[in-house]
């Protein structure tokens, strides 16, 4: 019961994008199709599980042991960035098919926000690793949804006629804004 | 400008270099900072102690005590003046609507609430951040009060609260949290 | 160019926020009001020109393919020591226990690591000029972010909460909306309009 109001409290009440505004950037820059937001999701699911699980690993076997948890910001990154490189190479060895969907977002997650947060977010709520694996997925599946929504929003879109000023970027955060006022009646949901 | 040749051997040797001069410089400035950020933390604390206690003289982080009442510990602080104990703050919490709301409370040795402070919470601006003393009065009214017959509970539920209008869930989350700091007083004043 | 146009360019022609959409999860997440925005904006210059001085100054020694890892090594520690800094100095609680500008601006601070604007100023402009024009860069852009902050973060707390720098100048509570997660994407749509036709104007 416990990791069900974990999952359903990230997925809705304090959805990562909606609410917690981290990942933004791929949510604006690539959400112009349903497709590649799928993809999208999917890479970033796969890297911020296995980057929670490894830098929960790091900070309570190796950063608090030896105190120097101040180092947390960049061993963290760096932990992020190679474990990258190397679901990169992993996935095109073993599964080509899962590599052509997913292999052109990878290069873009290093710099996602949504993926560092979240882990420096699971060691501050003091989780134990299952509740961390729990709450990365929840994140993941919140980052899915708003970001698979917005993106068939905004494919409709393209069929509207928006004022002049407002087409591209401009309207694109009214509709992110219109949909944080949705997910905003999600609060108080979880008690 | 000509970019520099990667061989295995001068990689190796420049990433460790770079990251042993950048940890040396944290080290360095971690050394510096520490004396100022525990003051920080510690200066927080004596603030909340402050508002919560009556006059005190000593330092309450030194009369601190574990208590465990079912199954969350609470940390008692004990201020004295003269030797004499003159009050009790309590850390508590409680979900509220937006997210946990901690509290610190401080208690008179008579069991009546001297002041209360908020630490941290997540409700709704301008709806629940009426807890605040800086939003408003509305926390005066447990000031003096003593638990045993002043009913912890909104009027709707058949206490003695008048809830901040539009918000009954952090009404109750707060009167939630004073209760379990009074349990928390009233079974470390057994042992 | 000349350094003056170098350093100006950050405020409208190539302002990170309004005209090139980065950085916007610091954007968003912590210009509830002016000054937190201000806080935001100089955090993250201090380190934009702290790491151009250091990514100009060793680029030419750095191999290739290790670039981009040491440029992040680099960067980390330049947050590490701002957050340092700021949980130390600027940590205080206000009179009435209102959170310290650190606790206000919370994860967004180790966050800068992976703002785009610090890491893409450092691979794309710092390692292939000099010292001085980088320092300059890096100085022009970090004051373009928190000019695009400051002023979001005005905009949100004049109509969010009637008041600004925390001065009221109204009774009660403003259209609470813009303090709140859906006026931040709302109020940064309005102006990203505004700032686009204001630069087409210019131009």
């Amino acid at each position: 019961m416990e990791y069900v109001l974990i999952i359903i409290s990230a997925v809705f009440v304090n959805n990562i994008v909606l609410t917690k505004f981290l990942g933004i950037c791929p949510f604006i820059g690539v959400s112009n199709k349903v497709d590649t937001a799928i993809g999208m999701s999917g890479a970033v699911t796969f890297v911020m599980v296995i980057a929670t699980i490894v830098t929960y690993i790091i900070q309570h076997y190796i950063l608090v042991p030896i105190g120097i948890s101040f180092m947390q910001t960049i061993t963290f990154i760096l932990v992020i960035a190679s474990l990258v490189q190397l679901v990169e190479i992993i996935l095109k060895k073993v599964s080509p098919a899962l590599y052509q969907a997913l292999g052109i977002f990878l290069p873009l997650i290093t710099t996602n926000c949504a993926i560092l947060g979240v882990a420096i977010l699971a060691v501050q709520k003091d989780y134990n690793l299952i509740e961390s694996v729990f709450f990365a997925i929840g994140h993941a599946i919140g980052f899915g949804l708003a970001l698979i929504t917005f993106s068939g929003i905004r494919e409709q879109l393209e069929l509207a006629d928006i004022p002049k000023g407002m087409r591209g970027v401009p309207i694109a955060f009214i509709i992110a804004g219109l949909m944080a006022m949705a997910f905003a009646g999600f609060t108080g949901m979880v008690k | 400008m000509s970019r520099k040749e990667s061989t295995f051997s001068n990689m190796v040797v420049t990433l460790f270099l770079v990251t042993l001069v950048s940890s040396a410089a944290l080290g360095f400035i971690y050394e510096l900072t520490k004396k100022p950020i525990e003051d920080a933390l510690l200066n927080k604390r004596t603030l909340a102690f402050n508002i919560v206690l009556p006059e005190f003289d000593n330092d309450p982080v030194n009369e601190m005590y574990r208590i465990a009442v079912e199954k969350d510990t609470f940390s008692l602080y004990l201020g004295k003046k003269d030797g004499k104990t003159v009050g009790i703050a309590v850390e508590t919490a409680s979900q509220g609507y937006g997210g946990e709301i901690k509290l610190i409370v401080g208690f008179l040795p008579d069991g009546s609430i001297n002041e209360v402070a908020v630490l941290e919470h997540k409700e709704t601006a301008g709806l629940g951040d009426k807890i605040l003393k800086s939003k408003s009065d509305w926390s005066t009214q447990f000031e003096g009060k003593n638990p045993e017959d002043f009913k912890l509970s909104v009027t709707r539920d058949g206490g003695n609260v008048d809830a901040i209008t539009a918000s009954t869930i952090t009404s109750r989350a707060y009167c939630e949290a004073l209760q379990k700091a009074y349990n928390a007083l009233i079974t470390g004043g057994e042992q | 160019m000349s350094q003056w146009k170098n350093f100006t360019k950050g405020f409208i022609k190539e302002n990170p926020v309004f005209v090139l959409f980065l950085g916007l999860c610091p954007t968003l997440g912590t210009t509830n009001s002016a000054i937190n925005g201000i806080g935001m904006g100089l955090a993250t210059t201090f380190v934009l020109v702290m790491s151009n001085l250091v990514v100009s100054l060793i680029a030419r020694l750095i191999p290739d393919k290790v670039r981009i890892p040491s440029y992040i090594v680099i960067i980390a520690s330049f947050v590490t020591i701002v957050d340092l800094i700021m949980k130390a100095f600027l940590n205080n609680p206000g009179p009435n226990f209102e959170p310290s500008l650190y606790d206000q601006l919370g994860i967004f601070i180790p966050l800068i690591v992976v703002n785009c604007i610090v890491l893409g100023r450092a691979e794309a402009f710092a390692s292939k000029n000099s010292v001085m024009t980088s320092l300059i860069d890096g100085f022009g852009i970090g004051m373009g972010f928190t000019f695009a902050l400051l002023l979001l973060g005005s905009v949100r707390e004049i109509l969010g909460s009637g008041s600004i720098f925390n001065i009221k100048f109204i009774q009660g509570d403003g259209i609470l909306l813009f303090v709140s997660p859906p006026g931040a994407f709302l109020a940064l749509g309005f102006l990203i309009m505004l700032m686009n036709k204001l630069s087409r104007k210019i131009s």
